[in-house]
């Protein structure tokens, strides 16, 4: 059998699971609804949904564009400058020890309620994966190119373009596969932190209503809109991977 | 004269100490010895690159073209991008025409747009030796770059490379007795005891792999190089 096939058993079987457990455990629809209660609230309330869901998709989207835009950019300047290097490694090392959570009340008080807060937030949490990522790639070449460029007399812009940043892409686009993971965390961790709008936003709210068939719905469209942005971010990664590796 | 004279220290031992080579001008000059000794590094320091150690002596060569036992072709180029990267990488406009002829010259026309994946070993080490012809240099320096490939593509590619840089000043690094016998001019030894020239012979490169006096000269190399480890 090929694998959309499985994957289609392996919802089947996570839903009869699940219902299952709510028709023999017996619990209220508060606790736990039944998987169709959620796909009626679904389809109930979907304009409420998708006008959410749309905010925090153009959080994670805006913040995934200019976060991996930062890190490429981030990447390439400490490659071709030592002294940044030396500089700015210890400061990125140690924001990565400060949980990125933690930063979100902050976040929230210097930029407000709005999407600017998540986006910086998104910003800030795939950062660091796309430019360690792709910095390792771009220094990690094959020293037998940079020998051929040497006696080439390359210019170091032209080994930078030309050998070192095509070797790369993959490791970029190892980057950008995190980043699509992370992306919609960091949004929504901004929404819990203090949002008026948002799938983050609104399955605080529903929670708080003990709208728990609301929450599951909420939660499953950013679920599904996660899966498809990875989806998307890998078809991306993979294009460049062939790219460099010469396969048309 | 291309060549170097002087000693090599890494990591704070002596790697070759008042060591001249000088090369054959317009001809090949092959440097054979076993590994370790510091083959490579003299080839390096002739191409002006990066050895990790100590050099005190003096270097004659100027710019060179370089080929390696890896083929080196950029897995995102085409065999034409690869052929042409010298010039890229100068910021230069590539010579298309020219990129055109030394594909067709080592073998490859019709396989102008390929990647270096879709080629085999010996089509790859061809593509390699267009992108040196390319470059046009006067000193070419080659560092066992046909020691990967197996024995006929291997004899293949010693007539055509040989046959290509005519004219040129050639330094071939093997450890080959064999490819030495057959391609030399001028043939040094280099192994612990230092560098010496060897004779070799009144016969002109290339030579016939099967002719008495190749075989006899292989067999005498051989006899050399295994003479001091007896010792």
């Amino acid at each position: 059998m090929n694998r959309a096939v499985w994957i289609v058993l392996s919802a089947a079987f996570a839903i009869g699971l699940w219902q299952a457990v709510v028709s023999v455990t017996g619990v209220p629809p508060f606790i736990l609804p039944s998987p169709g209660k959620v796909l009626d609230t679904l389809v109930s309330s979907r304009e409420l949904i998708a006008g959410h869901a749309m905010i925090t998709m153009t959080e994670v989207v805006a913040g995934l564009i200019a976060g991996s835009a930062l890190g490429f950019a981030t990447a390439l300047h400490l490659m071709v400058s030592p002294t940044a290097r030396k500089l700015l490694m210890p400061i990125m090392v140690f924001s990565q020890a400060i949980p990125v959570f933690a930063l979100a009340p902050v976040l929230t008080l210097w930029l407000g309620y709005g999407i600017w807060s998540k986006i910086v937030m998104t910003i800030l949490i795939i950062y660091f994966p796309v430019a360690s990522s792709f910095l390792d790639g771009l220094q990690r070449v094959e020293p037998g190119y940079l020998d051929l460029s040497r006696t080439m007399r390359a210019t170091p812009n032209q080994v930078l373009t030309r050998i070192r940043l095509p070797a790369a892409l993959p490791s970029f686009g190892s980057g950008l596969k995190l980043a699509a993971v992370y992306a919609p965390i960091g949004a929504v961790i901004g929404e819990w932190v203090g949002a008026s709008g948002g799938l983050g936003y609104l399955m605080l709210l529903a929670n708080g209503r003990a709208k728990i068939d609301l929450m599951f719905a909420a939660l499953f469209v950013l679920a599904v809109f996660t899966i498809a942005v990875h989806a998307l971010v890998s078809l991306l990664a993979g294009w460049m991977t062939r790219r460099a590796q010469g396969i048309s | 004269m291309p060549g170097v004279s002087g000693s090599f220290r890494y990591d704070g031992k002596t790697l070759f100490s008042d060591i001249r080579l000088s090369l054959a001008e317009g001809g090949w000059t092959c440097l054979l010895g076993p590994s370790g000794v510091g083959k490579t590094t003299l080839l390096r320091l002739l191409a002006g690159l990066e050895t990790h150690g100590t050099f005190d002596g003096e270097i004659h060569s100027g710019d060179v073209a370089y080929m390696a036992q890896q083929d080196l072709l950029m897995p995102w180029l085409d065999v034409t991008g690869n052929v042409t990267l010298g010039a890229r990488l100068r910021g230069e406009t590539p010579d298309l025409d020219r990129a055109r002829m030394m594909i067709a010259k080592v073998g490859l026309a019709g396989h102008e747009h390929k990647y270096p994946r879709a080629l085999s070993g010996g089509m790859r080490q061809r593509a390699a030796l267009a992108r040196t012809l390319m470059e046009d240099q006067p000193l070419v320096l080659l560092d066992e770059p046909f020691s990967a490939l197996d024995a006929r593509t291997r004899s293949q590619m010693q007539e055509l490379a040989f046959e290509l840089f005519a004219g040129k000043t050639v330094l071939l690094v093997t450890h080959d007795p064999a490819e030495a016998a057959r391609m030399g001019h001028r043939i040094a030894i280099l192994d612990e005891a230092g560098l010496r020239e060897f004779p070799a012979g009144r016969t002109k490169p290339l030579r016939d792999p099967q002719a008495r006096t190749t075989l006899d000269l292989q067999a005498r190399l051989l006899a050399d190089l295994r003479k001091d480890q007896a010792a």
